[in-house]
C-alpha cells in the first residue's frame, strides 16, 4: 500500500489545513510588503532630496517613455475597437426598445466610468507591470539588487520610485486618452449607422457625461496603476531559481495584477454608485 | 581587452602591528530554522587580503552576506571600521557602505546602463561632483582595471574577465577602505583569472585597501592571501599565513587543499549488487 493512501483522513485534513494556512500567512505577508514599498516609496519621493537621495528624475522620465508613450499605439488601436464594439451591441439591444438613439447614453457612461479606465489598466498590467515584475526579477537573480544595497543605494528609491511615479502620471493620461478614442470610435459608428452627425454625437455625449463620471474613471485608473506597480514589484523581488523563476514570477504578476484590477473595480463601483 | 597587469613581484606586507578593520565576534547565522553560521570570530587587519576558503556548503557565502550587511546575524556582531554594522542606523549604515566595496562574482552590472555609467553611478549617488569629474574619476579606475576604452560597451557586450574589471572598476570608484572580492576568478580562464589576482595585490599595494576575498580557487588564494581563514561547515578550521595552512596536519583541510573527498566513493561493483538486490 502507498504512503499517500496510508496516511489518515484527520491527517489529510490536517495537511491541507496545514498548506492553506501558509498560503494565508504569506498572502498577508505580500500585502504588508506592498504597504511597505508603497510607504518607503512615497517617503523617498518627498523627503528624498532632504536625504541627499533624490529620486532619479531621468530614470522617471525613460519610466514615463516607456509606460505612456510607447504604450500608445496599442492602446489607440484597442480603444477604436473597443468603442466600435460597444456602439455595434448598443445599437443591436437598444433595437429590441426601438430606442437605437439612445446609444450615446450607454456609450457615454460606460466608456468614461468603465471601458476606458479598466481596458487601460489591462494593457498596462500584461505590458509595463510583466516587465517590471522581469526586470526587476532579473536583477535580484544577477545580484543587482544586492549591488544597488551594498553600495548604499537603497533599492526602493532607485527601482520602485520611479516607476510608481512614472505610473501613477501615465496611466490617467492613457485612460483619458483611450476614453477620448473610445469615444471617437463608437461615434464614427453611430454616425454611419444611425445618420447621426459627429458634432451631434459629441455634443449629446458632453450633455450626457459630467466631469464627476470622468474623475471616477481616473481615480480608478490611479488605483490601477499603484496595484500594478506593487504587484509587479512583488513578485519581482521574490523571483528565485533562475530564469524559469522569472517567467513563472511574471506570469503570476499578470494574473494577479488583472485579478487585483477587476475586483478593485467592482469594489469602487459598488460604493461610488450607491 | 587591454594588456592585463604586468607581472610583478609582490611582497607580503608586514601586518603583524596592524589594526583591525574588519571583527567579527561570535557570530551565528541562520537560514530560516537551519544555522549556518555557529559563532565565528575573525579580524581582518588593515591593508591585508584575508581569503576565506572553504569546500561548497562551509559557510562561505553567507559570512560573506552577513558581512555586507544583506544578511542580518542571529546573534554575535560584525564591525567594520570600528562600527556595529548590524546595530547602527540606516543612515549611519550607508555612510559606512560608501567606505565598503564589493565585487560581486557575476560582476552585478547594471544591464540598463553602459560600462561607464555603471561605474560612475556610486559617484552620482553619493557625490556632488559635476559630470565631467565623475566622468575623468571613472575613467581613472578603468584605467587601473585595465579597461580603459570600452566605457560605451553594455554589459551584455562584455567578455567574463571584463566583466570582473568592470565590477572591480565600480567597486574601488569611490576609494573603499575595505573591499570585499566574491570567487573574483571562478568561471575564468587561467590566464585571466592570474590576471585578476595580480589586480587584486595591485589594489592592495597601490591604493592601501583592505581586501576581503572568498574563493574556492586555491592556487588563487595561496597566490594572493596574506592570511587564509578555512571555513568547514559553518566553524572556522584555521586561520594563518599560506604556509601555516599549507603545513597544517588537520585532515579537513589537507583533504581541501589536495582536492580529496571526504564523500564515500560508490564502488560499482556494490552499485550493481545494490540494485539486483533491489529488483529482487
Amino acid at each position: 500500500m502507498s504512503e499517500a493512501s496510508e496516511r489518515t483522513l484527520p491527517t489529510r485534513i490536517a495537511e491541507r489545513l496545514d498548506q492553506v494556512g501558509r498560503k494565508a500567512v504569506a498572502a498577508v505577508a505580500e500585502v504588508g510588503l506592498g504597504a511597505a514599498l508603497l510607504g518607503q516609496s512615497v517617503f523617498w519621493m518627498f523627503l528624498g532630496r532632504s536625504r541627499a537621495q533624490p529620486v532619479r528624475i531621468k530614470a522617471t522620465f525613460e519610466r514615463c517613455m516607456e509606460v505612456g508613450i510607447q504604450a500608445l499605439p496599442i492602446i489607440t488601436m484597442m480603444s477604436v475597437t473597443i468603442g466600435m464594439m460597444l456602439a455595434i451591441q448598443g445599437i443591436y439591444t437598444l433595437r429590441v426598445f426601438g430606442a437605437e438613439e439612445q446609444v450615446t447614453v450607454g456609450i457615454g457612461f460606460s466608456v468614461v466610468r468603465e471601458f476606458g479606465p479598466l481596458i487601460t489598466g489591462i494593457i498596462v498590467a500584461g505590458r509595463t507591470g510583466s516587465s517590471l515584475a522581469a526586470r526587476i526579477g532579473t536583477m535580484r537573480i544577477s545580484q543587482e539588487i544586492d549591488a544597488l544595497t551594498v553600495m548604499g543605494i537603497n533599492p526602493v528609491r532607485f527601482i520602485v520610485a520611479p516607476a510608481l511615479i512614472a505610473m501613477v502620471v501615465m496611466v490617467p493620461a492613457l485612460t483619458f486618452w483611450a476614453d477620448l478614442v473610445m469615444l471617437a470610435g463608437a461615434g464614427w459608428y453611430v454616425s454611419v449607422a444611425l445618420g447621426m452627425s459627429m458634432a451631434a454625437y459629441t455634443d449629446r455625449i458632453v450633455e450626457i457625461v459630467s466631469v464627476g463620471d470622468l474623475m471616477h474613471g481616473l481615480s480608478k485608473s490611479v488605483l490601477f496603476s499603484v496595484l500594478i506597480t506593487l504587484v509587479g514589484v512583488i513578485n519581482g523581488a521574490n523571483v528565485t531559481g533562475g530564469a524559469e523563476g522569472v517567467g513563472k514570477m511574471t506570469t503570476r504578476s499578470v494574473v494577479l495584477a488583472i485579478s487585483a484590477i477587476i475586483v478593485t473595480d467592482m469594489v469602487f463601483a459598488f460604493i461610488t454608485t450607491r | 581587452m587591454n594588456e592585463p597587469a604586468r607581472k610583478m613581484d609582490y611582497k607580503r606586507p608586514d601586518l603583524s602591528g596592524a589594526p583591525d578593520i574588519v571583527e567579527i565576534k561570535k557570530l551565528v547565522t541562520h537560514y530560516g530554522e537551519r544555522e549556518i553560521l555557529h559563532g565565528i570570530d575573525l579580524s581582518v587587519r588593515e591593508g591585508e587580503i584575508m581569503v576565506i576558503m572553504g569546500g561548497s556548503g562551509s559557510g562561505k557565502s553567507t559570512l560573506l552576506n552577513t558581512l555586507l550587511g544583506l544578511l542580518h546575524p542571529t546573534s554575535g556582531e560584525v564591525r567594520i571600521l570600528g562600527e556595529n554594522l548590524h546595530g547602527v542606523s540606516d543612515v549611519e549604515r550607508t555612510r559606512l557602505r560608501q567606505k565598503m566595496g564589493v565585487a560581486f562574482q557575476g560582476g552585478a552590472l547594471f544591464s540598463s546602463m553602459n560600462v561607464l555609467e555603471n561605474i560612475m553611478l556610486p559617484l552620482r549617488e553619493h557625490t556632488k561632483l559635476d559630470a565631467n569629474t565623475m566622468r575623468i574619476m571613472a575613467r581613472l579606475k578603468m584605467q587601473v582595471v585595465s579597461l580603459d576604452g570600452f566605457e560605451a560597451l553594455m554589459p551584455a557586450e562584455l567578455s567574463g574577465g571584463m566583466i570582473k574589471r568592470a565590477a572591480f572598476a565600480r567597486a574601488i570608484v569611490m576609494d573603499p577602505r575595505i573591499l570585499f572580492c566574491d570567487e573574483p576568478s571562478a568561471g575564468l580562464d587561467p590566464v585571466v583569472a592570474s590576471a585578476i589576482d595580480d589586480l587584486i595585490l595591485t589594489l592592495r599595494d597601490a591604493m592601501g585597501m583592505s581586501i576581503v576575498v572568498v574563493t574556492h580557487e586555491l592556487e588563487s588564494a595561496f597566490k594572493i592571501a596574506d592570511r587564509i581563514c578555512v571555513l568547514d561547515k559553518g566553524n572556522i578550521l584555521m586561520v594563518g599565513t599560506t604556509e601555516e595552512v599549507r603545513g597544517c596536519d588537520n585532515e579537513r583541510i589537507q583533504n581541501l587543499l589536495n582536492r580529496r573527498t571526504e564523500e564515500k566513493v560508490l564502488d560499482p561493483d556494490e552499485y550493481l549488487r545494490n540494485l539486483t538486490a533491489a529488483n529482487d
